[in-house]
């Protein structure tokens, strides 16, 4: 059913820290490899070797730069599904495939249910859905359901692909919903935002701004000017004389 | 918003088929035309074509079409599947009523109650229609009070355009009925220019600091995530028509409003051949003009994902 759950068990979620991140596409890359063959497998390429390339990918890295008083920095800004508690994608789909789960408070599309008609991607303002053009199906972040739960891989590794993947630990995986557990202290301990709270979504994932410190200019300084290259006594003074003749 | 031919078409054909189905089933009902065979087949089988018509091409922009029923199944909380099901029971007391206006001369009775239930089921269809696109946030053009009155104001004044020459032609034309017609088509033309003016001064519903967490000063995009287009840039980002905007805006104020309410108040004022031929041109020029409308519709829509990539 498309009518949201009053309340989810957890509030599975990412916390991706805006401050570390490389802009590196690592997660970008895992995210596709692991997909491709997970839950809402293939992620379709089209014209993958052509001019006119296009696809299916559900993590997507922007790079962008902030300028404020304090100056200007560029800042990586990794963008996928963030597992909204009141997710419009989920209650516009006219046909059930939509639907976010009421143990973890993920998202997902029941790709046999899905009759493409887009207004899922429409009603997402943040660009989560890609539409799967080949098989005719809309696609989106699974929060690496295959992987969270899965007994077969190691326990260090039941996170998501991203989480897994990412070089400089800037992707954060846990409750949101629990105020106890590691990533809500992050988010209160650095001040993690929502996007777009003005549209009511209420996104699970958040976001950590670079620290205030990090963008800081350093002092000017004039760089040395060069040796002069006149003739000078002592040795190298007679050397230069002499070669100069 | 990327224009989609099939919906373009779609909600052109069902506004304009639904409003014609509630004047007609209105009129027939409360007895303002006979039960004439020809007209009931002609008048009802024309509105129940476009609407039919309308309601077919909107499953040819699915990924899934053998599937589209499914889409009658969550109308609890989605409105394009409560417009799937207001649709289709629309059918029910129109069918009936056209059953018993073509094949038993009937309008009256208890056919006159499944006419005006016809009349209520266009009127709540287009509704459900109309409650797609204002129900969708990240649209500032779309998610605001004039959605609704918007589609409902073209859907009765096409329908009555079309009744007028609907009428015209069996030689039943009405002075009231163009008078209508041209009222409405004036309306309309007033109500969407107000629209215009209020979409040019609309702010996106949220802005690149809040879209990116970034607070204060400029966000600037200096690199997108991929180098080709993506389908949230050929769905969301699409920008074609609104280079030429000005230009189809007078095409609109010219095809669906100018042209035709000139042409009836000629239908007003001319012997009735002339007339005919007056009322139906006005009928041809104005829903071809609400194509381009519906056009705009769509592509002066902009989307809250294009603040990420910095297009607007």
């Amino acid at each position: 059913m498309t009518s949201l759950p009053a309340a989810t068990d957890k509030a599975l979620g990412l916390v991706i820290d805006l401050d570390t991140c490389v802009g590196c596409h690592a997660c970008v890359t895992s995210c596709k490899q692991w997909n491709t063959g997970g839950h809402m497998a293939p992620l379709t390429d089209l014209d993958p070797y052509g001019g006119d390339v296009d696809g299916v990918w559900f993590n997507r890295v922007h790079t962008y730069e902030h300028t404020t008083d304090a100056g200007s920095r560029t800042v990586h800004f990794p963008r996928s599904c963030l597992h909204c508690a009141e997710p419009a994608c989920v209650t516009v789909c006219p046909t059930g495939a939509s639907y976010k789960r009421t143990s973890d408070g993920i998202v997902l599309v029941d790709e046999d249910k899905c009759i493409g008609c887009k207004l899922c991607s429409w009603a997402c303002p943040y660009g989560a859905r890609e539409f799967d053009v080949d098989v005719g199906v809309m696609k989106k972040c699974t929060l690496c359901v295959d992987r969270i739960y899965n007994d077969n891989l190691a326990e260090e590794d039941r996170v998501p692909a991203c989480v897994a993947t990412c070089p400089t630990g800037a992707r954060h995986f846990g409750d949101l919903g629990d105020p106890d557990s590691a990533v809500s202290q992050l988010v209160a301990e650095r001040g993690g935002v929502e996007l777009m709270p003005e549209l009511g979504y209420k996104p699970t994932n958040r976001y950590l701004p670079p620290r205030s410190g990090s963008g800081r200019r350093a002092d000017a300084k004039a760089a040395r000017p060069l040796e002069d290259a006149t003739p000078q006594g002592g040795f190298l003074g007679w050397v230069d004389r002499m070669l100069s003749r | 918003m990327h224009p989609a031919y099939s919906v373009i078409f779609f909600t052109t054909a069902t506004g304009a088929g639904y409003g014609l189905l509630a004047l007609l089933c209105l009129a027939a009902a409360f007895g303002l035309v006979p039960p004439d065979f020809w007209l009931g087949f002609v008048g009802l089988g024309l509105a129940l074509a476009l609407v039919s018509a309308g309601l077919l091409s909107s499953t040819g922009h699915l990924g899934r079409p053998e599937r589209a029923w499914r889409a009658f199944s969550q109308w609890r909380t989605s409105w394009l599947s409560r417009e799937g099901v207001a649709s289709v029971l629309t059918y029910v007391p129109a069918g009936l009523f056209g059953i018993g206006w073509v094949f038993f001369g009937q309008t009256q009775g208890w056919l006159a109650a499944a006419g005006v239930l016809a009349a209520i089921g266009a009127a709540v269809t287009v509704c459900t229609t109309a409650m797609i696109y204002a129900s969708l946030k990240p649209i500032g053009e779309w998610a605001n009070p004039y959605t609704l009155p918007g589609y409902l104001i073209f859907s009765a004044m096409t329908g009555t355009v079309l009744l007028d020459a609907l009428l015209a032609a069996f030689g039943l034309g009405s002075r009231w009925l163009a008078a209508a017609a041209l009222v409405l088509t004036l309306a309309g033309w007033v109500f969407k220019e107000a629209v215009w003016r209020r979409n040019d001064r609309l702010d996106m519903p949220a802005t690149v600091n809040s879209a990116t967490g970034l607070a204060g000063g400029t966000v600037r995009s200096v690199e997108w995530p991929h180098t080709e287009k993506n389908y949230l840039l050929k769905e969301m980002g699409f920008r074609v028509a609104r280079k030429h905007a000005e230009r189809l805006r007078n095409l609109v104020r010219l095809a669906a409003f100018a042209v035709p309410a000139l042409l009836l108040a000629v239908v007003l004022a001319a012997p009735p051949v002339p007339a005919l031929v007056a009322a139906l041109l006005a009928t041809i020029v104005q829903l071809a003009g609400m194509l381009v409308e519906r056009w705009l519709f769509f592509a002066q829509a902009r989307h809250t994902v294009t603040l990420y990539y910095g297009t607007n």
